[in-house]
C-alpha cells in the first residue's frame, strides 16, 4: 500500500499543493489532469527524483520520503521514455538486471522472456533512435519491469500513439496490471483512464480535486472541471429560475432561450448543468416518455468517434449525443435535418459555481 | 524574402562579396605565415633536422610531459566539469571564473605564480625533494606548467558535454536501481564522450605549445617550444625555421591523429 501524506512541493512558479492520496496493493490508479497540472512531478516525487518541501509517503508500512531512489523498487516511465540513446534495446532492457554477481546467461535469459512478453523481442539489436513509437513503448516498459518495481509509474503512455497501437498497449498494460503489479498511470484522457483504472485521481493546479472509482467520480463529478475531464461534453452554464417544488423538480436557464428541468435541492444557484451524452434520446418527432426535457433542434455534424457515432445538435445551445450505428442509419442523421432531443430530468447533473 | 536567414542574405551578391573577401583574408591569415613556413625551409634542412637528437629528444620530451599532464590532472578535472555542468551552488559563477583564469592571465606570469609554490623553500618544493621530485628544472615542473595552463580547455569542453546529457536520462538510470556511481560511467560519462576526448585532445595539443610558462619553471630540460626560442635567440630566423617547421607538423598530425579517433569513438558509442 502507498501512503501519500500531504505531500507539498515547490519548483519555481509550480506547486503541488498538500496532496494526500492512499493507493492499496493491486489498484491502478489513474491520476487525471491538464498538462501542467503537476502529475509528472508526483510521479518524480514518489520515485524520489524530487524531494518534497513537506509531507511523507509512506510505502508498505515504510516511511520512504527520504529513501535513495535506487532502493526504492518503485519504477517510473518517463513521457518521452528516457532509453538511453548509446545502448542497443537488449542493453536498456539488461541495464536494471546488470548487477554485481548477475551472470551473463541470467541477464540474456531475462531480457528475453521480458522482450518476448513485450513482443520486441525482434528488436534487441537496434539502437533506441531507430524504434517507431509504439516499439520504444514497449522497450521503456521492459526495461523498467526489468527492475523488478513493486509499483509501475507511467507518465501518459499511451498519448503518441495512434489508435491501433493505443488499443494493443493498452491490453499489455491490463494485462501487466493482472499480473500483480500496482499501478499509477498519469494521463490527460479520461476514456483511457476509464477503460484501465480501477481508481481515479483528478489534479488541477497542483491540488487533488478528487479520488474514487471511475463510475464514481463519473457520476458525481464535484465541479465543472472534473466534468468536462470525464469526457462529458454536454456542459451548460445555468442560472436556476425554480427552486425544487414537491416533487424536487428545478428549472435553470441554460442560454439560447433553453429550460431544463433537473431534480434538486437548494434555492436559486448559478451553476453549471451536465447533460451525459449517452442518455440523450433522439426521436424525429416528440415523443410522450418519462423524458420530461424534449427540445427541437438541427444536426449540425455527424462523425464517429470511439464507441459509435457523435451528432452535434443545435437548439439553441449545442448538444453532443452518442447514438448507435443503426439507429444513425434509421434516422437517416445527416447534417441539417431536424430532430427531437429527449432525456430525463434525472440525467441532469447540476453543479454550484 | 527572409532577411534574417543568413542564407537568403547571403544570395545578395553585395553582401555575398564582402563576407567572402574577409572570411577569405582572415584564413589567408591564419595559413600563410605558416605555409611560409614550410615552403621557406630547404629540403634539405628537413632531412637534416629529422637526424637532431637533440631537437627529436625534445619533441619526445614535450609529448609526453603534456600527455602526463592529461593524464594526471585532467582524469582529476573529470569530476569537476560535471559538478559545473549539474550542480547549481551560491558562488558558481565565481568558480567558473576560476577555471578560465589560466587562459586570461599572460603565461609568464602563470609561470612565476607557480615557480612560487613549487620552488625548494615551499612546502610542496621541500615535499618534492623529499620524495625525489624535482619540480625547478625538471620533468615534474613542466608537467605541472603545461597543465596549469591548458586545463580550462578540458574543463570546459567536458562541461559543455555533461550539459548536453539530458539529466532526465541519469534520473532514469537512478529510477533504474543503479548507483549514482554507476551512472556517472554507464550514462553520463559515455553520452559526453566525444566532448570529452575532444577536451583532452585539446588540452593536450594546448600543453605541448606552451612556452612562457614552461621556460620560467625549467629552461632545461628543453621543451621544443624553448628549444626553438634559444635556436632564434642564439643563431636567427634560418636556424629555428626548420625545428619549428618540424614540430609544427608533428602538432598536426597528432591533433588530426586524436581528431579522428575521438570522431570514430563517439560514432561507435
Amino acid at each position: 500500500m502507498l501512503f501519500i501524506d500531504n505531500i507539498s512541493i515547490s519548483l519555481g512558479s509550480f506547486a503541488l499543493k498538500d496532496i494526500s492520496l492512499q493507493v492499496n496493493k493491486g489498484d491502478y490508479l489513474a491520476l487525471l489532469g491538464v498538462s501542467g497540472a503537476g502529475k509528472t512531478v508526483l510521479l518524480e516525487v514518489l520515485a524520489g527524483l524530487q524531494k518534497p518541501d513537506r509531507g511523507r509517503i509512506l510505502f508498505e508500512g515504510r516511511d520512504i520520503t527520504r529513501e535513495k531512489i535506487q532502493k526504492r523498487r518503485i519504477g517510473l516511465v518517463y513521457q518521452d521514455l528516457s532509453l538511453f540513446p548509446h545502448l542497443r534495446v537488449f542493453d536498456n532492457i539488461a541495464y536494471p538486471v546488470r548487477r554485481k554477481k548477475v551472470k551473463s546467461l541470467d541477464i540474456k535469459n531475462r531480457v528475453a522472456e521480458l522482450a518476448s512478453v513485450m513482443e520486441v523481442d525482434h528488436l534487441l539489436d537496434r539502437y533506441p533512435e531507430t524504434l517507431s513509437g509504439g516499439e520504444a513503448q514497449r522497450v521503456a516498459l521492459a526495461r523498467t519491469l526489468a527492475s523488478e518495481p513493486d509499483m509501475l509509474l507511467l507518465d501518459e503512455p499511451l498519448s503518441k500513439l495512434d489508435v491501433k497501437l493505443k488499443s494493443e498497449l493498452r491490453a499489455l498494460l491490463g494485462r501487466i496490471h493482472k499480473s500483480g503489479k500496482t499501478v499509477i498511470h498519469v494521463t490527460h484522457d479520461f476514456m483511457e483512464a476509464a477503460t484501465l483504472a480501477t481508481r481515479v485521481a483528478v489534479v488541477e493546479n497542483g491540488r487533488l480535486l478528487q479520488h474514487g472509482t471511475p463510475e464514481e467520480v463519473l457520476r458525481h463529478p464535484m465541479n465543472e472541471f472534473v466534468a468536462r475531464f470525464s469526457g462529458i461534453k454536454n456542459i451548460f452554464p445555468c442560472t436556476v429560475t425554480q427552486s425544487p417544488d414537491d416533487s424536487g423538480l428545478c428549472i435553470a436557464g441554460i442560454g439560447g432561450g433553453m429550460s431544463v428541468y433537473f431534480l434538486g435541492k437548494g434555492e436559486k444557484n448559478e451553476g453549471f448543468v451536465m447533460v451525459p451524452q449517452e442518455d440523450i434520446i433522439v426521436s424525429e418527432k416528440p415523443v410522450d416518455t418519462s423524458a420530461i426535457n424534449q427540445v427541437e433542434g438541427v444536426i449540425k455534424e455527424s462523425y464517429l468517434s470511439g464507441y459509435g457515432t457523435e451528432i452535434v445538435v443545435d437548439a439553441g445551445v449545442e448538444f453532443v449525443v452518442s447514438v448507435s450505428k443503426s439507429s444513425r442509419e434509421k434516422l437517416r442523421l445527416q447534417p441539417g435535418k431536424k430532430v427531437w432531443l429527449g432525456f430525463k430530468a434525472s440525467a441532469v447533473k447540476f453543479m454550484k459555481s | 524574402m527572409q532577411p534574417d536567414n543568413p542564407k537568403h542574405m547571403l544570395r545578395n551578391w553585395k553582401t555575398g562579396l564582402v563576407f567572402m573577401f574577409l572570411s577569405g583574408l582572415i584564413l589567408l591569415f591564419i595559413i600563410a605565415p605558416l605555409a611560409g613556413m614550410f615552403i621557406k625551409t630547404p629540403l634539405a634542412q628537413y632531412s637534416e633536422t629529422f637526424t637532431d637528437t637533440e631537437l627529436m629528444s625534445s619533441i619526445r620530451l614535450t609529448l609526453l610531459c603534456s600527455l602526463a599532464g592529461v593524464v594526471v590532472f585532467g582524469i582529476a578535472a573529470v569530476p569537476l566539469s560535471y559538478v559545473l555542468a549539474r550542480k547549481d551552488f551560491p558562488g558558481k559563477g565565481i568558480i567558473t571564473g576560476i577555471v578560465d583564469l589560466p587562459v586570461v592571465i599572460p603565461h609568464s606570469a602563470a609561470g612565476i605564480a607557480i615557480l612560487g609554490i613549487v620552488s625548494r623553500g615551499t612546502v610542496i618544493g621541500r615535499a618534492g625533494e623529499a620524495a625525489g621530485i624535482q619540480f625547478v628544472g625538471g620533468i615534474a615542473g613542466i608537467v605541472l606548467a603545461m597543465a596549469f595552463v591548458s586545463i580550462p580547455f578540458l574543463i570546459n569542453a567536458a562541461r559543455d558535454g555533461f550539459e548536453s546529457v539530458p539529466e532526465k536520462l541519469e534520473k532514469a538510470a537512478l529510477n533504474l536501481g543503479a548507483s549514482p556511481w554507476r551512472v556517472f560511467f554507464t550514462i553520463s560519462l559515455p553520452l559526453a564522450k566525444r566532448h570529452v576526448l575532444t577536451g583532452l585532445t585539446m588540452m593536450w595539443a594546448r600543453g605541448l605549445s606552451e612556452f612562457g610558462a614552461v621556460v620560467i619553471i625549467a629552461y632545461y630540460p628543453m621543451v621544443t617550444p624553448v628549444l626553438i626560442w634559444e635556436r632564434f635567440a642564439s643563431f636567427g630566423l634560418s636556424y629555428a625555421r626548420p625545428a619549428a617547421a618540424v614540430f609544427v607538423a608533428v602538432c598536426l598530425l597528432v591533433f588530426i591523429a586524436m581528431r579522428l579517433i575521438a570522431g570514430q569513438t563517439a560514432r561507435k558509442g
